[in-house]
């Protein structure tokens, strides 16, 4: 069995340092794996968030020498050989212990975004119909486990530290997932402009890159919702169409 | 265990790193030089060959730069050469493509993938995912001008789609010879593979385009309504899929395709025939 050196953040926000550590490496092992006997040998009181170890609770989120990743599912394997591998928390929030960091700004944020609003049910009995192919765009979104790789790698949060006005790319799939659902009747357009700042986001596909899920989020949530924000107004003909009363009134709600 | 010391003010919340400061162990470095290289080559270029006004054309041959010609000297120009009453600086060279370039340069400036690389590249903002920036006094996005203004890329499409018809117009062009009796005669040569080429390829960036994939059916909330905007939209979600792939092959054959009729317009090589009908 083969032995691998890790160095692993251990502080708080007051501060901290690379420990390094040495532990057995078998076959199959992911870092958590890892992690978890160096917790067991060595140092009981490391912090470390984890609960399903399958990549689908999103709660092990961490930066593998330098990478957002979920630490169960970064296989031992795909590391480099012979090199100490460097596993810190998540950068863009804030501290707790060790590799645990505080991530309820996500949860303020999510509060703030207006929540699904179905039309009027189909059928007496309350329920609605929908087609396949209608439903088939957002369910690549309901993928999202919140693991929030994303927003720590998006540069808007972690380099320029616009939490107080910027929404993160988690909270553009989720809005893309109600906009395009096709019962929904919400408009949250203004709000993705004004509230999100979708402008800040310049397209640098970071958090595609890193999404566990394989979500496409820039080229299938932000950027779509950036062009739902140039109809309404950016588009000069559009709005002359508006104002017109001509158009099809596709992209309006329950269309 | 031993301990090492790391620099914790940036594990703290909304403290940004150091430029280039990363724990990555990859050469994150290699795609935003080859972009800067690549791109910035190519604005060169580009640059260079539009102001010059010569060396555009032969025979049947026009460089894409230069096309469509609305004026200029050139059998291919449309309403002839430049008209007295246009305005043009004293001092640059009267040239078409000036004329008619900002539109597919637009275009391409305002490409969601381009945005996305260069900014990378030329602004380091950032140079790479989960790599510090340079420090700045503030942040903007595409929110303020100057850059609110990528939100007309739509615009650029449509300008774009129309010059390509051009493009296609002289692909056409390009297989018609001149014979010694006057008459023409259907024909292949390299310069009409290499313009064929050029256009498929500016095609298949043209119709990946992401504006496009949101006005041909993205908006639409419902697509079983509209089964033939959503068959549209699949085709169209299938080439932004490869949207990159195209960027960069459609740069290098618009490029290569000026190169080509230049230096047979030089004379430094010649248009090889490869059959007549």
């Amino acid at each position: 069995m083969a032995q691998a050196t890790f160095q692993i953040f251990r502080g708080d926000s007051k501060g901290g340092a690379l420990q390094t550590y040495t532990t057995d490496v078998g076959e199959g092992m992911v870092a958590l794996d890892c992690v978890h006997q160096i917790q067991a040998e060595s140092a009981p009181d490391l912090a470390v968030r984890w609960n399903c170890k399958a990549g689908k609770c999103g709660s092990c989120s961490a930066e593998v020498n330098g990478r957002p990743r979920l630490l169960c599912m970064t296989r031992m394997a795909d590391l480099p050989e012979g090199e100490p591998v460097r596993i810190e928390p998540m950068h863009t929030f804030p501290l707790l212990r060790d590799l645990v960091t505080d991530v309820s700004w996500n949860y303020g944020v999510k509060k703030k975004i207006a929540k699904f609003a179905p039309r009027k049910p189909d059928a007496a009995d309350g329920s609605w119909r929908m087609q396949q192919e209608d439903i088939d765009r957002v369910q690549e979104f309901r993928k999202c486990i919140e693991c929030y790789l994303c927003q720590d790698v998006c540069h808007v949060l972690r380099d320029h530290a616009k939490h107080d006005e910027f929404a993160g790319p988690r909270f553009f799939v989720y809005t893309a997932a109600l906009e395009m659902h096709p019962i929904d009747t919400g408009d949250r357009i203004d709000a993705v402009k004004d509230e999100q700042n979708i402008g800040y986001c310049n397209i640098t596909k970071c958090c595609t890159t890193v999404c566990p899920e394989g979500i496409t989020i820039t080229d299938n949530a932000i950027i779509p919702l950036k062009e739902r924000v140039a109809d309404k107004h950016y588009d000069p003909l559009l709005w002359l169409a508006r104002k017109l009363g001509i158009g099809d009134g596709e992209t309006g709600a329950g269309a | 265990m031993a301990t090492t010391a790391v620099p914790t003010d940036r594990l703290r919340f909304g403290r940004p790193a150091g430029f280039a400061q990363t724990a990555r162990r990859d050469a994150w470095w290699i795609e935003p030089v080859l972009t800067l290289v690549g791109l910035g080559s190519f604005v060169v270029y580009a640059t260079w060959a539009a102001l010059q006004g010569k060396f555009y054309y032969i025979g049947n041959l026009l460089s894409p730069f230069y096309s469509p010609e609305i004026w200029g000297p050139s059998p291919h120009a449309m309403f002839g050469p430049q008209p007295a009453w246009l305005p043009w600086p004293s001092f640059l060279p009267f040239s078409a493509a000036i004329l008619v370039l900002a539109i597919p340069g637009n275009f391409r400036l305002t490409c969601y993938y381009y945005r996305g690389a260069y900014y990378k590249a030329f602004w380091a903002d950032p140079p790479a995912c989960g790599v510090g920036e340079p420090a700045r006094g503030s942040y903007l996005g595409e929110r303020t001008l100057p850059l609110v203004m990528q939100n007309v890329h739509r615009y650029f499409l449509y300008g774009a789609i129309l010059v390509w018809f051009f493009l296609v117009h002289d692909v056409w062009k390009a297989v018609w010879f001149l014979q010694a009796d006057g008459t023409e005669a259907l024909g292949l040569s390299v310069g009409g593979v290499v313009l064929a080429v050029n256009v498929v390829l500016l095609w298949f960036y043209c119709t990946g385009c992401h504006s496009l994939r949101h006005l041909i059916g993205g908006r639409l909330k419902v697509f079983s309504k509209h089964p033939m905007q959503h068959m549209a939209w699949k085709v169209v979600t299938w080439l932004n899929c490869r949207h990159k792939l195209f960027a960069w092959c459609s740069l290098f054959s618009v490029g290569f395709s000026d190169i080509y009729v230049r230096l047979c317009a030089m004379g430094v090589w010649h248009d090889l025939r490869l059959f007549m009908i």
